[in-house]
């Protein structure tokens, strides 16, 4: 438990910026509510009362802490060793929870009576429909519609955990315009309404709160690490589409400068076709309340993403991401789908684990980065979620690549 | 002093609120969007807000949302808007134009070369929707060099402290959104918002129009009777969009202007 927030590296609380990212680009109605919630913020995490509440639903609920494992047949397939971070297991199959049980508890503080979210995959949707339930507060997910339709499954978990499920129409059906329309409610309903944002970007405070609360992934990879093995490992790698489960696995990391920190974004078909990789090979803007990289036309329209795994298919990303990669201390590469699909394959034949298709870009991203370390070296992926969800995408694309 | 205070002083002499009619840039033409701010101005308006559009309108309702769409799928471009401002100076319409969008295109075009193109363009100000105070110092600095005007929001959570803020840095005029909502949503206490705008106005030390949710004659004049200005766009712009032609829908915009600006003109007789 700690009762004292450490400010990331480059952060300045006063501007909500990481270096030249992140700040507050949203309407002025929005304004108010985005200082309140920066109050209310710092004020819980400066509470002893609030730790103690998050860390005992972190314990018994969420199933915490998640194993640290040693993946000795993927270790002896890539050349090197591999430790997995079973975010996996944790409750509802991703780590999406750690962060929807700290802020569900902080609106319910802040005595706001409906949560709103936006969702891809819907793994975020889920996971705060689930927060809602066990916390008894009012649940509104909005989900492109394209998104409804293929991950058909999660709307039907939102459903039975009480939340109701609004099917976004406007602009390209997809994660985005889901976000576009939460704070569309947000700014009509934002006296009564907390809007619960599911990854590390939105405007300031939320890079920041999801950070802080999935930093719980990298404070406890730490600790295990040292104790299997005595020392830090070379590598740390996860993969990134708004950053969420990479900023909390590196943030354990960021001030060890000898271990590499490496998000992997999706290249989608390729980097020169569509692709969901704004670090890789955006351009930096603003989108959703922040300014950071972003896949954007050279007139300044955002530009649809693609990747094969609904969870990294945003074209922006979390502002810390845009800091640690201008600064170095982080690298990012992408990992197309084809590669994707392969580690997704890999990783079930050889551990019997099948992970999401986004944790599958990290696991895909060892090919590249184990032999720049080589034989000896540990390198610890996140493993952020569990790939039941993705079953009926991976079969259908299999079944598309051998037509 | 510029053309957009000009605008609001010249209404105040005449005892009315400044009609200000939002048009969506390129939708669904360029050409078209021409037609229809020189209709506007036909019609009546005061100022016109030239919209830029943008593939992400989260402060706007379905209606702006779908003239944006429209716009963007017809090629319109940031350089395409500034050129509409162009050619209605170039067909001698002195209308005021305050450029209206969302803060990326801008970026994305670069701070110092959009302003100093919309200047050259004719363009009066710019009003950008997800561009608080706090993250406008720059486009700020540019805008007041050139000789602009930089227009901010003000909404019913501001708190006084933000209220004086966007004062500080008016020029032109401040825009006051109505309700805590997005473009086009129905109208809630019209009435009590214009009385609030009016009662900033001396605060601020500039003319407060309110905006957001006023479609109708009705509407405008409730608003009219106490602001300095009424800001009108998803119903104009359904308007233009539901006519059955080009020529039909500038016509359907002045009608729509001339009964929104009749409305205005009587209100506090």
């Amino acid at each position: 438990m700690r009762a004292t927030l450490n400010l990331p590296p480059g952060f300045d609380a006063r501007t909500g910026r990481f270096g030249a990212y992140g700040g507050r680009f949203v309407a002025e109605t929005l304004m108010p509510a985005l200082d309140e919630l920066s109050e209310a913020f710092f004020n819980a995490w400066s509470d002893p009362a609030f730790h103690v509440e998050l860390d005992t639903l972190l314990r018994d609920y969420v199933g915490r802490e998640t194993p640290l494992y040693h993946a000795a047949r993927l270790s002896a397939e890539v050349d090197a060793q591999v430790w997995l971070k079973r975010e996996d297991l944790a409750h509802t199959g991703a780590h999406k929870i750690n962060n929807t049980i700290g802020q569900v508890l902080l609106a319910r503080r802040m005595g706001k009576e409906r949560i709103i979210a936006e969702t891809g995959a819907g793994q975020h949707g889920v996971a705060t429909a689930t927060a809602c339930a066990l916390l008894g507060l009012r649940c509104e997910v909005y989900m492109g519609a394209e998104d409804v339709v293929r991950q058909a499954p999660n709307v039907k978990r939102m459903e039975l955990l009480g939340a109701q499920v609004h099917a976004v129409r406007s602009g390209s059906r997809t994660l985005k315009d889901a976000m576009n329309e939460a704070l569309r409610d947000w700014v009509t309903h934002v006296q009564s309404t907390y809007y619960c944002v599911g990854s590390a970007a939105g405007p300031h405070p939320y890079p920041l709160i999801v950070r802080e609360l999935q930093a719980v992934i990298g404070r406890e990879a730490r600790g295990q690490f040292l104790r299997a093995t005595g020392r830090l490992p070379h590598a740390v790698l996860a993969c990134v589409g708004g950053g969420s489960n990479a900023i909390g696995i590196f943030a354990g990391f960021l001030n060890d400068r000898e271990v590499a920190l490496v998000g992997v974004e999706a290249a989608g078909e390729g980097l020169d076709g569509k692709h969901a990789a704004p670090l890789t090979a955006g351009r930096v803007g603003v989108l959703h309340g922040a300014k950071s990289y972003l896949l954007q036309t050279s007139d300044g329209q955002i530009a649809e993403a693609h990747s094969v795994s609904a969870g990294l298919d945003y074209p922006g990303v979390g502002p810390e991401h845009s800091y640690l990669k201008d600064t170095g201390r982080a690298e990012y590469i992408a990992v197309s789908d084809d590669a994707a699909l392969a580690a997704f394959q890999q990783l079930a034949r050889l551990e019997g684990i099948l992970p999401a298709l986004e944790s599958s870009h990290a696991i895909a991203a060892l090919q590249q980065i184990a032999p720049r370390f080589g034989t000896g070296s540990h390198l610890l992926v996140n493993l952020s979620g569990r790939g039941d969800k993705d079953l009926d995408t991976v079969l259908a694309e299999l079944d598309r690549r051998k037509a | 002093m510029g053309r957009l205070a000009e605008a609001f002083d010249k209404a105040r002499a005449d005892d009315r609120a400044a009609l200000v009619i939002y048009l969506c840039g390129g939708d669904p033409s360029l050409s078209a969007t021409v037609e229809r701010i020189l209709a506007a101005a036909e019609g009546g308006a005061d100022v016109i807000e030239l919209g830029v559009p943008f593939s992400d309108p989260s402060a706007d309702g379905e209606t702006i949302q779908h003239a944006s769409e429209r716009a963007l799928a017809a090629g319109a471009t940031l350089p395409g808007i500034l050129e509409v401002a162009r050619t209605v100076r170039a067909r001698g319409c002195e209308v005021p134009i305050l450029l209206f969008g969302y803060y990326n295109p801008l970026l994305s075009y670069g701070e110092e070369n959009v302003v100093r193109d919309a200047a050259a363009a004719g363009v009066d100000g710019f009003l950008v929707v997800d561009l608080p105070p706090e993250e406008a110092e720059g486009l700020r600095r540019h805008i007041a060099n050139a000789g602009l005007d930089y227009v901010p929001l003000v909404a019913p959570t501001s708190t006084e402290e933000r209220i004086a803020k966007a004062g500080a840095i008016a020029s032109g005029f401040v825009y006051y959104v109505s309700m805590t909502g997005i473009t086009g949503a129905a109208a809630t206490g019209l009435s009590d918002a214009a009385r609030r705008a009016a009662a900033l106005s001396p605060q601020l030390g500039h003319p407060v129009a309110v905006g957001f949710g006023v479609k109708t004659p009705e509407d405008a004049a409730q608003v009219a009777t106490h602001a300095d200005g009424v800001v009108v766009g998803s119903a104009v712009v359904r308007a233009a969009a539901d006519a059955p032609d080009p020529s039909s829908a500038a016509r359907a915009v002045r009608n729509t202007v001339a009964a929104l600006a009749g409305a205005v003109a009587s209100a506090r007789r």
